[in-house]
């Protein structure tokens, strides 16, 4: 696989803070990467880098095989673009706002109007094109963004916290975006993201980000299979719990997380610990089931989440445990907010950070 | 004693029949400022936006020098544009003093911190990822400054206006280096100061309509036009 984008031991530095130390990473072609990591934590500069808009303090940085200097960095800029976490938009119509990297690179006018239908048909807002950009809804705006970046057919896209701050709704037509756009157009992409679900369904590869250095990289299940307590830090503060871990006599341990509230865990600790379940390792159930789980509790559903295929449920069970199921297995259910449930997990599937 | 009503009616009479005076005058006034507007907007603009746009030591000083200047009464520039145009000054040589073209550069100086400080605001007004955005859609860097500069289009206009109204109701520069010679380089301001003193009055009075004429003209269009433009942008797509 070749390399479109190829950091060497890049370090940027803002004044005397550094946001970036020495990072070395290849975006491959065709592939979709996710930034994976918590706020502050440099994934923004780093697609800025990516994006050709900062330059790296040190280090090297080539795009499509060339070295970005500052005598080709606005000719190779023109192959990448970056879609702000921030939507941001021109003054003027929907058109206008799409037009505008077409009418920069000169393409032919009379070619705007078809480009402009097919990006916004991508995003789903046909037939927007004479609504004022700033009147739309915060979801239409980062679609029109995103349609904004997508009518340059650039061989990178880059996407800062495209779902952020989005209703479900709009959070899935993007990341269908995402996706079709990678399949369909070939488009490599890199996306920022804090949502750890968006990072297990979406991307091939996942780096994990952390005080401004790479700290892991592989493909999702690599990465959340081996939990590290970097991931544990931030992606999954969901389901994270402090305890007081004690032996049991069958060679177990039992973490007490307050006011009685037990968790069977495996690995033998004593002691203060801090235990992980990762979501996907929960199951969920209406009536008491019979398993050789050893963690079963019964609790209400708190809150519900559309995640596309995915539906993300909090259920109170004394501590508020997220739980993660399909779309279809929510609807079999015929699951609501407050709906009694039982889940349970294995002591096997508690990780000890 | 003035004799007011006749004055009036006189001055009404003036403004009716288009004595070729006093729409000289006025003609002189509009082209002067629109000029002086023209070029203060030349080499105001890129210091605008290079103020605006870049983050440098000293910054806030600039900016606060250039709102000082706004205040400069206009007579202390005169004098000093004066002594710079008259024979023996440093551009003496250009033999300017008393032409159009001392008081078109004379008020381009002294509506140029006005131009400025009003272009800063509304520049500095725009979403600050603006220039990113512009670059990571293929900008050039002065095409991304241009893309800047359209978003504050509102504010661009209105230092422009703001700036013509300061230049065509200015005394102190078109007397000084003007000269007020009649016919030539005599303006609004200066030509009412002139025929108050020497009792036309009906002159004068008709050129003082004609100014606050001018001024509210172009006041009122610039808010219609603002109203027009929200009417364009916004109160034409569905809601």
């Amino acid at each position: 696989m070749s390399a479109i984008a190829e950091l060497e031991n890049v370090s940027k530095a803002f004044d005397a803070k550094m946001v970036l130390y020495n990072v070395n990473l290849q975006v491959y072609q065709g592939e979709i990467l996710a930034l994976l990591g918590p706020n502050g934590s440099g994934k923004s500069t780093l697609l800025k880098t990516l994006a050709l808009l900062t330059m790296p303090s040190s280090g090297q940085l080539k795009f499509n095989g060339e070295l970005v200097a500052a005598n080709n960095v606005e000719r190779l800029r023109q192959q990448t673009t970056l879609v702000f976490q921030k939507t941001t938009l021109f003054e003027g119509s929907v058109y206008d706002n799409v037009a505008y990297g077409l009418k920069i690179r000169k393409v032919p006018k009379n070619q705007h109007a078809e480009l402009i239908a097919q990006a916004l048909r991508i995003v789903r807002l046909e037939g927007f094109e004479k609504r004022q950009a700033k009147r739309l809804s915060g979801g239409e705006q980062q679609r029109v963004a995103i349609a904004r970046a997508l009518v340059l057919k650039t061989k990178l896209l880059l996407l800062d916290e495209p779902t952020t701050n989005l209703d479900p709704k709009n959070a899935q037509i993007i990341e269908e975006v995402i996706a079709t756009v990678n399949h369909e157009l070939e488009t490599t992409i890199v996306l920022a993201t804090h949502n750890m679900f968006q990072a297990q369904t979406l991307p091939s590869r996942i780096a994990l980000i952390s005080n401004g250095k790479i700290t892991q990289m592989g493909t999702p299940a690599e990465v959340f299979g081996k939990l590290s307590k970097n991931l544990a830090s931030f992606a999954a503060v969901d389901n994270t719990f402090k305890g007081n871990a004690m032996p049991t006599l069958e060679g177990t341990t039992m973490v007490d997380l307050g006011n009685g509230f037990r968790v069977e865990v495996t690995e033998p600790k004593i002691g203060e610990i801090s235990v992980f379940v990762s979501p996907q390792d929960i199951i969920l159930t209406k009536t008491p089931f019979q398993s050789s789980a050893r963690n079963v509790f019964k609790g209400k559903i708190v809150e519900i989440a559309d995640l596309g295929s995915l539906v993300k449920l909090k259920v109170d069970v004394g501590r508020v445990f997220t739980v993660q199921v399909t779309k279809r297995s929510f609807k079999e259910m015929t699951l609501n907010l407050d709906s009694e449930v039982y889940i349970a997990f294995k002591a096997s599937s508690v990780n000890v950070l | 004693m003035v004799d007011l009503l006749g004055g009036l009616a006189k001055a009404g009479h003036l403004i009716i029949t288009g004595d070729p005076t006093l729409y000289g005058i006025v003609f002189r006034s509009l082209l002067f400022s629109g000029v002086a507007v023209i070029l203060a907007a030349l080499w105001g603009t890129p210091i605008a936006m290079l103020i605006s746009l870049r983050n440098f030591r000293g910054k806030s000083l600039v900016k606060g020098f250039f709102n000082s200047l706004i205040a400069i009464p206009t007579v202390v520039l005169g004098l000093v544009l004066f002594l710079v145009f008259s024979k023996g000054g440093p551009l003496g040589f250009l033999g300017l003093l008393y032409t159009p073209a001392a008081i078109i550069i004379g008020e381009a100086v002294l509506i140029t911190p006005i131009l400025i400080s009003i272009m800063i605001t509304a520049i500095e007004a725009v979403d600050p990822e603006m220039i990113n955005l512009a670059r990571t859609l293929g900008a050039s860097e002065s095409q991304a400054s241009i893309a800047v500069l359209k978003e504050a289009l509102n504010g661009v206009l209105f230092s422009n206006v703001a700036s013509f109204n300061r230049a065509i109701a200015e005394l102190g520069v078109a007397l000084m280096v003007g000269g007020n010679i009649a016919g030539l380089t005599d303006v609004l301001t200066t030509a009412i100061s002139r025929y108050t003193q020497t009792n036309d009055i009906a002159l004068a009075i008709a050129l003082g309509i004609l100014l606050m004429v001018i001024v509210f003209a172009i006041n009122t269009f610039v808010v219609l036009a603002h109203k027009l433009k929200v009417y364009y942008t916004v109160g034409r797509s569905p809601q």
